[in-house]
Parts: structure tokens; sequence; C-alpha cells
């Protein structure tokens, strides 16, 4: 018991200063951020564009992934599409910073083809529950 | 006259920043029970948890084996580069790469443990319909990996 609550102490410290940065992102997107801008360049009419940008918004961010749900919650609200929720969540998945550890351990060839397919396959999973939005089988609010 | 308009605007524009970081503050708050428990699970996890206990799990079919490296993915959860000493061990011990891969990739695309905060905070059919699909798809980018290995190399 006394094990499990140290760990979950060093847990906590360790995604502190991640729960601060997605805070600060937080105000500060709320503050520059309208659900005009978000539904251009994340919204229905984003097209291309907003499928790129969800990828590298999900490869750039960092920390735990939970800590990442409200912002999304948030820009949710302010127009950004459900399927590009989705990739964002799958792409935090590619970690530039840990790609050299994973290469230690499969190799480059390994690693290079694995994140062509996840990217790929992050779009596909973005579509898919896109559509099963439209359709009406995937709530959009809590 | 102008510098009194000036200063207003500053005035207003510090307002609503204040305003931006309250209301960032408490959506926080209001999803930080949640987030509580599920670092609390983590926790839990971390401790009873060890990687023999998760060598132990795999068979030595490869199609059997990839099933169980994507639920086990699934079900753990931790810092990726665990899930890639984890996955070096298992090949070490003869696990099937397909296995490994399903392994990895279901480790930081699928979240049981995160599930309960993304379904209170994002929405549980949202919740569950992804994490359903990023199941199936760690199967499927795991057995398309390493077939497209085997023909590369």
């Amino acid at each position: 018991m006394y094990r499990s609550l140290q760990s979950v102490l060093a847990i906590f410290v360790q995604i502190l200063p991640v729960l601060i940065l997605v805070i600060i992102i937080m105000g500060f997107s709320n503050y520059f951020l309208k659900p005009k801008t978000v539904s251009e360049h994340l919204g229905v009419e984003s097209g291309v564009k907003g499928w790129i940008l969800a990828i590298a918004m999900g490869i750039l961010s960092h920390g735990s992934i939970y800590v990442w749900y409200p912002f999304l919650k948030n820009l949710r609200e302010y127009g950004m599409r459900n399927g590009l929720i989705t990739v964002f969540l799958y792409n935090r998945a590619i970690k530039i910073p840990l790609l050299p550890v994973m290469i230690f351990y499969f190799g480059p060839v390994f690693v290079v083809i694995l994140l062509v397919y996840m990217i790929m396959v992050s779009v596909v999973e973005g579509k898919i529950v896109e559509m099963l939005v439209h359709r009406g089988l995937v709530e959009l609010n809590v | 006259m102008d510098k009194n308009s000036n200063d207003k605007k500053i005035e207003n524009r510090i307002g609503f920043l204040a305003i931006s970081f309250y209301k960032a503050f408490k959506s926080f708050i209001s999803a930080f029970p949640v987030l509580l428990g599920v670092i609390l699970l983590l926790g839990l996890f971390k401790t009873f948890v060890s990687p023999q206990m998760i060598t132990s799990v795999f068979t030595g079919e490869p199609l059997r084996d990839t099933l169980i490296g994507s639920s086990l993915g699934s079900i753990l959860t931790g810092n990726p580069i665990t899930s890639y000493v984890i996955g070096g061990e298992l090949l070490k011990d003869g696990v099937s790469l397909f296995a490994v891969t399903a392994f990895i990739v279901a480790w930081v695309t699928v979240g049981i443990v995160q599930l309960p905060a993304e379904a209170a905070i994002l929405g549980k059919r949202f919740a569950v319909v992804r994490n359903g699909f990023s199941f199936l798809f760690a199967i499927l980018v795991s057995i398309a990996t390493v077939l497209t290995i085997e023909v590369v190399i």
C-alpha cells in the first residue's frame, strides 16, 4: 500500500509540469482562439490541412494522454472535429524524443515502417469515428 | 481622451486574459477528480504488475500471442519506454514480432486505465469506440508492419 502511494506521488510529480503547461495552453487558447479560428483550422471546413495539423499536434504534445482530455474538450466546444480529436489522441503514441530508444530495441527499418502505418491508421480511425458521429452512433457531448 | 481609451483597452484585455485563465483552471478542476482516479490506478499497476508477470502470459503461438499482446498492451500503461524494454525482452524470449508489435502499439494507443477519464471528459461512446478501434488497429498495424519488414529485408 505504501509502495503504491509512493508510485502515485512519483507519477503526480512527473505529470505536474505538464498539467501546469496544459492549463497555461488552455488559458491562452481561451484568450486567443475564437470558435471561428478553431473551426477554420480544425473544424468541418479545415480539409487536409486540419488532418495534418491534428497529426502534428498529437506528435508534438508531451506528457500523459489523460492530461490533454480537458484541452480537447475545450477545442471541441470551439468546433474541433471528432475525427481530428481521434487523430490527435492516436498520434500521441508517436514521441520523437523516444524514437532513439525504440530504434535501439527494434532497429530503424521497423521504426520507420511502424510510424508510417500508425500515421495512416490514425487518419483511417479518425474517418471511421467521424462517420459514426455523423450517423449519430457516437455522442458529441458527455 | 486617447490615453484614457487606450488604458481602458489594456484593462479590458487584462480582464479578458484573467477570465480566460480562470475558465481554463475551472475546467481543469472539474476534470481533476477523474484524472486523480487514473493516477491512483496507475500507482496500483506500477506496484503489482511486474515485467516477469507480463512475459509469463505469452504462449508461443503467433496468432494467439498477437491477440494477447494487443490485450495486454491495452490494459497496461505507463511510459512507452517501459513497453520497448518489455518488448525487447519478449523478443529475446522468443515471442513473435507480431505479438511484440501489437503489444507496444496497444500500449500507447489504447488506454483501459484512462478510459473512465476519457469517457467522462470526451463522451462515453466516443471513448469506447475510439479505444475499440485502436485495439483492432494495433493487431492490423502489427501484421502490416511485420509483413512489410519481411518484404523489405
